[in-house]
């Protein structure tokens, strides 16, 4: 058979394209001016592809829960979890984190969980919102 | 009068991109557009994985053998926890075990899809690369509803699996596998039938189960040679003792085993086709139980603590066998760990498959193995003193064209 392929390839000519064009169909000619214009509410910003049930995102963290027993700081396989030894609490760095959730797993009083956050870009990994305390 | 002499040059090739998990140097020797003898140098990246595994404690390992390799980032944990398992003594719950053979049959069929694309990207046929990775997606949104992640699934444990399989999931598995085997006649027809393909495959990179033997070859790679080896059969592990299945060489389709490229094209493929049925298997026959033996996280740690000896896991990824040593000495870290990853095995079978063969079917006699393509990133011919330099892009432009050479 000379061109197998081809029908596939006339077919798919007319399928509606499957990438999602996250966050905008096009690129903006100035990033920051398109930043300032969903802020303000001028323009949308296309919605990214949901997550699945039990995604493994952001971690939330019960600071009330915690009763400091150091446990998930043993079974962290990128050590990203500091212990405060004054306040017998733990905070967390997401920039090592690697959403394994392991911590969630051996957390005796389950104060920790995983958001569907997933969008955790910054420039600053010791940002305000990379670190969880 | 200066006499002109025909001579060989020499064409290094590698060692090669830093992202590479198993990073090559090739040395080639070239008589015109022939090769005439291959030299391959191992070795050029170390990431101190091993070193960093004995800083930790074997939970922790699993998560660092999952980024091993991308693409098998199931069955490193997997063989590290065998190991484990033989060591400290915990036996696996029979529901656990079918579980851990669906997760990795799904890595299995992700990995060879993507290879078919990438073995016909490799020879310029770039349409049948995006109709492949279109199926490679299926599964990976099926990955990512079982696991949580698309890639680094994070589901393996020691003494079982992290994330159950209910009766109410069945349903889109079932999906995702009809999806699989309604497109798995249209690949096969495009794969085994296509003219170009044929053309580039067919008595190309041939490995002959003499040559499979003697260099200890895995994986797809040596059952396309005719060798009857698969892990999962010659040593049973997980549940693949109760499941019906049988070594894949391509005399099942063919009738004749040429152990060229073609063949380890049907073999990948008539594997891919297996694994929907070992999945199906394992839905039908899976008993109900625990996912893991040791539910407490805390009391699993402490008794790793004390475990005390050593082991192997081994197990077929995609690739091959994979191979796990480990050591513990009833202390919080491991003592030793060694991986023997199934492209170490499959890099001296280059050496026989490339003899012979011409410099536009380097990118495909290399990817027919499934190793890491990055190899040919960076080419530098030295010829006459003068250095040119052919990059990924120009060695793949060159196989482009002897396929439209080819079909002129």
């Amino acid at each position: 058979m000379r061109f197998s392929m081809l029908p596939q390839v006339f077919a798919q000519m007319f399928k509606k394209p499957f990438t999602n064009k996250f966050p905008a169909k096009y690129t903006p000619s100035s990033t920051t001016q398109f930043i300032d214009d969903v802020t303000t509410g001028k323009t949308q910003i296309i919605p990214p592809v949901g997550t699945p049930d039990h995604f493994r995102g952001k971690i939330q963290y019960d600071k009330e829960k915690c009763i400091g027993c150091k446990l998930c700081l043993q079974v962290c396989p990128s050590d990203a979890i500091e212990y405060k030894e004054d306040e017998k609490k733990i905070r967390i760095f997401l920039a090592r984190c690697t959403f394994c959730s392991q911590c969630n797993d051996i957390c005796p009083v389950s104060c920790l969980s995983m958001s569907n956050e997933f969008l955790l870009a910054d420039t600053d990994k010791y940002s305000k919102d990379l670190i969880v305390e | 009068m200066s006499q002109t002499i025909k001579t060989t040059f020499q064409l290094p090739i590698g060692p090669i991109h830093p992202a590479l998990k198993e990073p090559v140097a090739f040395e080639f020797e070239i008589d015109g557009e022939q090769i005439v003898d291959v030299s391959v140098a191992l070795g050029h990246v170390h990431r101190a994985i091993e070193w960093a595994g004995q800083r930790r404690n074997p939970i922790q390992v699993l998560y660092l053998a999952e980024r091993i390799c991308g693409i098998c980032s199931y069955c490193h944990p997997m063989a590290f926890a065998l190991a484990v398992e033989r060591i400290a003594d915990i036996e696996v719950p029979e529901h656990a075990q079918y579980l851990r053979v669906i997760h990795g049959e799904i890595e299995r069929m992700c990995s060879h899809i993507l290879w078919a694309g990438v073995a016909a990207h490799e020879i310029g046929f770039d349409s049948v690369l995006f109709l492949t990775w279109e199926l490679r997606e299926k599964l990976l949104d099926l990955t990512e509803y079982l696991t949580g992640n698309r890639v680094t699934k994070g589901i393996s444990m020691i003494g079982g699996v992290r994330r159950d399989i209910t009766p109410d999931m069945y349903p889109k598995i079932q999906e995702t596998l009809q999806v699989l085997k309604d497109h798995f006649e249209k690949l096969r027809r495009i794969f085994l039938e296509d003219k170009t393909f044929k053309m580039r495959s067919k008595g190309c990179g041939i490995l002959t189960k003499e040559n499979a033997l003697k260099l200890v070859a895995v994986g797809p790679t040596t059952r396309a040679s005719g060798v009857k080896k698969d892990v999962r059969l010659d040593q049973s592990y997980f549940a693949y003792g109760d499941l019906d299945f049988d070594y894949v060489t391509p005399d099942v389709l063919t009738g004749e085993v040429n152990g060229d490229v073609y063949d380890r094209i049907i073999v990948r493929l008539l594997e891919v086709k297996q694994s929907i049925s070992l999945i199906e298997q394992c839905l039908e026959k899976m008993p109900p139980g625990p996912i893991v033996s040791e539910p407490k996280m805390a009391k699993l740690l402490a008794k790793l603590k004390k475990a005390e000896g050593e082991a192997i896991g081994r197990m077929e990824a995609p690739r091959g066998e994979v191979f796990h040593y480990v050591k513990m000495n009833a202390n919080e870290h491991v003592y030793a760990w060694k991986v023997r990853a199934p492209t170490y095995s499959n890099i001296m079978p280059w050496v026989p498959m490339l003899k012979g063969q011409q410099i536009a079917d380097i990118p495909i006699v290399a990817a027919s193995t499934d190793p890491c393509m990055s190899c040919t990133n960076r080419v530098i011919v030295i010829e006459n003193n003068k250095t040119l330099t052919l990059g990924k892009e120009e060695l793949h432009q060159r196989s482009i064209q002897k396929t439209r050479r080819l079909q002129a």
